[in-house]
């Protein structure tokens, strides 16, 4: 139990998708005008990385990694070198069938995430969780804690940096650096504050 | 009329609207100001009559800051003193050691002990004041807005954070930092989202590790090298801190090694009293800080841990070590940077305690986090003050339905 802990805490702060490796950086940026849609999108973002980091897990270890298929008496087939594509291909049928899901039974939920769901199938922090999940060799379990771990921590660096820039609507930021220019200053010096975690060891 | 005023005054046609300096009218609007209070008054419809203007907050802030330089003078040359006497040195390299040999170095001498830490702490001051200063007259000019003596407060708080021995050159970097990426993109004073002169010392802290961090850094000395009280903790606990020949009211007047000004909690708590007292400072985000460092370091004492000595450090040595008094009073309550609802200062402030002692505790690479906390704190302010916004929104509507 301890461990899941430890490995949630990691990839929500330690770790941080956004703000320690800095990936989803193009949602994260044009998604975080206001609070309540990078909230929207944040939440959007917990549920795929939890669906699709174990999806891809399963899939990996039951039918890509070498000696995978053993249970159908292909002990010596190693399919890793499709992981990549694989991963991708599960990360865009995992959101489409969440948004049918979605529109059918949650519509009000639905047209809160509107735009952002499709967004997410492009979104390099979740193609990310899945392949750090491969590289670090995660089971089942500590798959589903970094799925959930590392999604939440993603949307809180977004919620974060939507409240900064709420806050910088009241800011006189010189001509050149309006729009990208400051956000991109912004998400460099949150970086910097987030480095508070680096260097914990769990 | 004085003959300042006057002088002033015949100065001005030469930078108002036409004159030759006409681009430099910010530079003498802040001298101005600086000394007389200004004659214009709002002429609009609604507006606020305060005795108080920005100006004279960011004077006070200086003001209460006068115990922390003193103390960062006497302790810093104290601190000198007592390793050039451990390690026999005679005297101090360079032009220092012209000025000081009137006065020796004898650690028992007030004076002497003074003036060594002056002729350490001024250098530094002197360019955070120019470098900053230029960058903050650059901007104003071509960006035409006030001087600010916000200016005057980072920069006097930049340098009380530096080491006694960090290279200058390091210090205007950093204070450039601080103040161009801090706070001018932002558009200056009161827009910025960090506190200008944390941003700056985190930069220095992660830029140049060697010269900001270690164990060589802490004494004005060459040569000598001696580990803060925190970072004899971070081995030993507070046995290690006692062992080290450091008592608890040691650490409380502050003569124990350390960044200029942070030594002294005294000093930061007469400075704290005066910030309260003019109203200047939040006493809800003071308070929040340090209930909230009470409150963490004493669950961490509950704890306990076998390998890790810092989880048995009682909060009232978490008080005194380190940074955290000076940046509970001048760092925390930056009005700009912090929460700006009162229910939220007080979460703002619980965070950075919290923060602080995890940082201390949990994390081996840094033995000191008050800095970073502060600034981890600083990004989810705004985010704090909607959350409090939008619970007192619902409770309103809840109680009129």
């Amino acid at each position: 139990m301890e461990a899941y802990i430890n490995l949630f805490i990691k990839s929500v702060f330690i770790e941080n998708m956004a703000l320690a490796f800095f990936l989803g950086m193009c949602t994260f940026i044009a998604v975080s005008k206001k609070i309540e849609t990078a909230v929207g999108l944040g939440i959007a973002v917990v549920i795929v990385q939890t669906l699709t980091v174990p999806a891809n897990n399963l899939i990996y270890t039951y039918l890509l990694k070498e000696g995978a298929l053993a249970w159908a008496g292909m002990p010596d087939v190693d399919l890793s070198f499709i992981a990549l594509m694989a991963c991708i291909g599960v990360i865009a049928a995992m959101v489409q069938i969440l948004e049918m899901v979605l529109d059918k039974f949650f519509p009000a939920l639905y047209n809160a995430l509107g735009i952002f769901l499709p967004l997410i199938t492009v979104n390099c922090a979740i193609l990310a969780g899945s392949l750090f999940m491969i590289e670090r060799d995660y089971n089942f379990g500590e798959s589903v804690v970094y799925g959930v771990g590392s999604g939440f921590g993603w949307a809180l660096a977004i919620t974060a940096m939507a409240g900064v820039r709420e806050k910088l609507k009241y800011s006189d930021v010189p001509p050149g650096l309006r729009g990208l220019g400051i956000t991109f200053i912004t998400a460099g010096l949150m970086a910097l504050g987030f480095m508070a975690f680096s260097g914990i060891q769990l | 009329m004085s003959r300042t005023r006057q002088f002033l005054d015949k100065l001005h046609p030469y930078f108002a609207h036409g004159g030759r300096f006409e681009r430099l009218y910010p530079v003498y609007e802040m001298v101005d100001t600086f000394l007389y209070t200004p004659p214009d008054v709002t002429s609009g419809a609604t507006h606020v009559r305060d005795a108080v203007d920005l100006k004279r907050v960011m004077t006070y802030v200086w003001i209460a800051t006068i115990p922390c330089m003193l103390m960062a003078m006497f302790n810093t040359g104290y601190q000198a003193n007592v390793a050039m006497e451990a390690i026999g040195l005679q005297s101090a390299p360079g032009w220092r050691g012209a000025i000081l040999n009137i006065f020796g170095y004898n650690s028992a001498n007030p004076i002497s002990d003074l003036l060594h830490g002056a002729l350490y702490f001024l250098p530094i001051y002197i360019v955070t004041i120019v470098a900053g200063g230029l960058w903050e007259v650059l901007f104003s000019v071509v960006r035409k807005h006030e001087v600010n003596e916000g200016f005057f407060v980072s920069s006097i708080l930049f340098a009380l954070t530096m080491p006694p021995n960090a290279p200058l050159w390091q210090v205007a970097l950093g204070i450039s930092f601080g103040i161009v990426l801090g706070k001018e993109v932002f558009g200056g004073t009161g827009k910025n989202f960090l506190n200008p002169a944390l941003t700056g010392r985190a930069f220095l802290y992660f830029a140049y590790p060697a010269s900001m961090s270690g164990d060589a850094v802490w004494t004005a000395v060459d040569g000598f090298s001696g580990a803060t009280a925190l970072g004899l903790a971070a081995l030993g606990g507070v046995d290690g801190i006692t062992q080290g020949g450091i008592s608890w009211w040691a650490t409380l007047f502050g003569f124990e090694k350390g960044s200029l000004g942070e030594t002294s909690t005294i000093a930061c708590l007469i400075g704290a009293a005066f910030l309260i007292y003019t109203r200047i400072a939040n006493y809800r985000i003071i308070a929040g800080v340090f209930l909230g460092m009470v409150a963490t370091s004493t669950l961490f004492n509950i704890i306990g841990s076998d390998s890790n000595a810092m989880f048995g450090m009682p909060w009232y040595w978490h008080l005194t070590l380190g940074g955290f008094a000076f940046g509970m009073t001048f760092m925390a309550t930056d009005p700009v940077s912090a929460a700006q609802t009162n229910m939220g200062r007080w979460i703002f402030g619980g965070l950075i305690g919290f923060m602080t002692v995890l940082i201390r505790v949990v994390n081996p690479a840094f033995p000191e986090g008050i800095m970073l906390a502060i600034l981890f704190s600083n990004i989810f302010a705004p985010l704090i003050d909607y959350a409090v916004i939008k619970v007192n929104i619902s409770k309103r509507a809840r109680r009129h339905v």
